[in-house]
């Protein structure tokens, strides 16, 4: 009976897992994925084993307190914050990848004749994967969630010290695999927590979603290799395919930056801020709420670059509000989603989606680098580095090579920022100095409220 | 080495599945559009929390005043399960707002 349920869930994972790579079929397919796991998590509570207790209580109370608790807090929380969420999550189930595999070795440690010497070093690989996806998964959250201290805890020569941290973990697992001691363990688990944070430390805070897909893609991994201490194929298979699925995931985030994986890991961004400096910029020029109004009121087709900026601020209502102004006065209004914009790849799809932006609205990078040519007003709300001209003009530029979107072969365009400061990726944008660009300042929430008013007094 | 050859022997049909396992998940996602790439992280990141089948099977196996291990197995299993649980329902109400504006 139970041999049919895991057979059952585990085809479903992989059909739930392959629907959601496609947007029409997606929502079917993360339900089926669930009904899978539904299916596998009531077999493991039924199937016979060897040796069974009716531990039944430890199993049913911490199953349905969290089911309560992922429920609440999935309900709770702001799209705005889902890069950190899936961050927190991932970095739970690393956790319970660590207590797992430390409870197994613990038994070991005991009864040392009982497990192979194999098994215990497939344990041990998976406590080691386990703790990295734990701390670096939250340290990746305090990154994201814009924590100052996270951005400092890089160490000089942090490479080689991480080198030599790899090192002292193969040590002391041979030491405690040929001499059993329990602190040997405990060594092991403290050197790879640390080396979890320092395999984020120096990756910039940019590149979080690349490292949050790298992290659960070692989360997958750990799960497959204690899907084999257990003998459960429904592990191990969901295990892999989360390896392998968040593996390809990683690449193609990195592709849509065009970057590579290596160069991600080592921290290009921070380590090559040295861009020419010195570079003539010119002036900035700002315009004000009532020429802004009327600049867009009298417009053909405004094109909205929307960024972090405008998820930040939570102006996403506002945005659709200033687009319905300007449509019942026949302008056309879309919006350019650059693949990377946001913290998140489809951040801003989902933020848009929040406000009710009809989905035909939203268009793509090639596309819209298309339209821009016809475009009367590029409103840049928040965004900042993927609208950078140094990616296409200046080779020792950090962002040189990142696809972006050609603002600028619009009649004009103008920039709501807060201040004048860099992007993420920490350069300054010459857009801002281009002749037929204007400067907004202000919280991206707050301009769009005097623009808004300002448009309806027309 | 010879222990680690009969663990490849004995888990022969272990490695195979693995091994198409792996060619499975790069295939399934292979081509993907960039607006599902947060909610197909999240959604993957819930089938990771797989591993608390692990955890369920340690419970039932271990003796009934084995304090130190069903409490180490179940915390494994509640922290792994808001994993699961939470991953589900947020990327369900990602999806869903998609699926909203399809059908306008």
């Amino acid at each position: 009976m139970e041999k049919v349920l895991f057979l059952m869930s585990a085809f479903l994972l992989v059909w739930g897992l392959r629907l959601q790579s496609d947007p029409a079929s997606a929502s079917k397919g993360n339900k089926l994925a669930s009904v899978g796991m539904l299916l596998a998590i009531f077999s493991a509570i039924i199937m016979p084993l060897e040796n069974s207790n009716s531990n039944l209580i430890w199993v049913i109370v911490p199953l349905s307190l969290s089911s309560v608790i992922g429920y609440l807090i999935a309900q709770k929380i702001k799209m705005t914050s889902m890069p950190q969420m899936v961050s927190i999550f991932n970095g739970l189930g690393g956790l319970s990848a660590v207590l797992l595999s430390f409870t197994e070795i613990y038994k070991w440690i005991a009864l040392p004749d009982s497990y192979d010497i194999t098994v215990v070093i497939v344990l041990i690989s998976s406590l080691f994967i386990g703790s990295i996806a734990f701390t670096g998964s939250l340290l990746a959250f305090a990154k994201l969630d814009g924590y100052r201290w996270s951005e400092k805890l890089t160490l000089p020569f942090q490479h080689i010290v991480n080198i030599i941290f790899l090192s002292l973990i193969v040590g002391s697992s041979y030491l405690f695999v040929t001499n059993p001691d329990i602190s040997y363990l405990y060594l092991i688990i403290i050197l790879s927590f640390i080396y979890g944070i320092f395999f984020v430390a120096p990756i910039g805070g940019a590149d979080m979603p690349v490292v949050i897909s790298l992290l659960n893609s070692f989360t997958g991994i750990t799960a497959a290799l204690t899907g084999i201490i257990f003998g459960n194929i429904v592990m191990l298979l969901g295990g892999i395919l989360v390896g392998a699925a968040g593996t390809i995931l990683t690449i193609l985030m990195c592709n849509a930056m065009n970057r590579s994986l290596l160069n991600v890991i080592i921290g290009g961004f921070s380590s090559s801020g040295s861009s020419k400096e010195n570079k003539e910029q010119g002036d900035i020029k700002e315009i004000s709420d009532s020429d802004f109004a009327v600049q867009l009121f009298y417009s053909n087709k405004v094109i909205i670059i929307p960024g972090y900026g405008l998820a930040v601020a939570q102006a996403q209502k506002l945005c659709k509000e200033i687009q319905e102004t300007l449509e019942a006065n026949d302008v056309e209004v879309k919006y350019a989603i650059h693949p990377v914009a946001g913290r998140m790849p489809g951040h801003m799809n989902v933020l848009l989606a929040e406000a009710d932006v009809d989905y035909a609205k939203l268009i793509e990078l090639d596309q819209a680098n298309e339209e821009f040519k016809s475009t009367d007003v590029a409103v840049i709300i928040g965004a900042n580095d993927v609208v950078n001209p140094d990616a296409i003009d200046d080779s020792s530029s950090p962002l040189f090579g990142m696809p972006i979107l050609k603002v600028w072969e619009s009649t004009s365009t103008v920039v709501l920022k807060r201040s004048m400061s860099a992007g993420y990726a920490g350069v300054q944008n010459p857009l801002f100095f281009k002749k037929n660009n204007k400067m907004y300042f202000g919280d991206a929430k707050e301009s769009l409220q005097r623009l808004s008013s300002e448009l309806k007094n027309l | 080495m010879n222990e680690i050859l009969n663990f490849l022997i004995d888990n022969e049909i272990l490695i195979y599945l693995l091994l198409f396992t792996i060619l499975l998940g790069f295939e399934v996602i292979s081509k993907v559009p960039s607006v599902l790439h947060t909610p197909l992280m999240s959604g993957a990141n819930a089938i990771s929390g797989i591993v608390i089948l692990g955890a369920i099977i340690l419970i039932r196996t271990t003796e009934s005043d084995n304090y130190i291990t069903l409490i180490l197995a179940s915390i494994a299993l509640f922290v792994g399960s808001i994993n699961v649980f939470g991953g589900f329902f947020v990327t369900n109400r990602m999806l869903e707002m998609f699926n909203k504006k399809k059908k306008n």
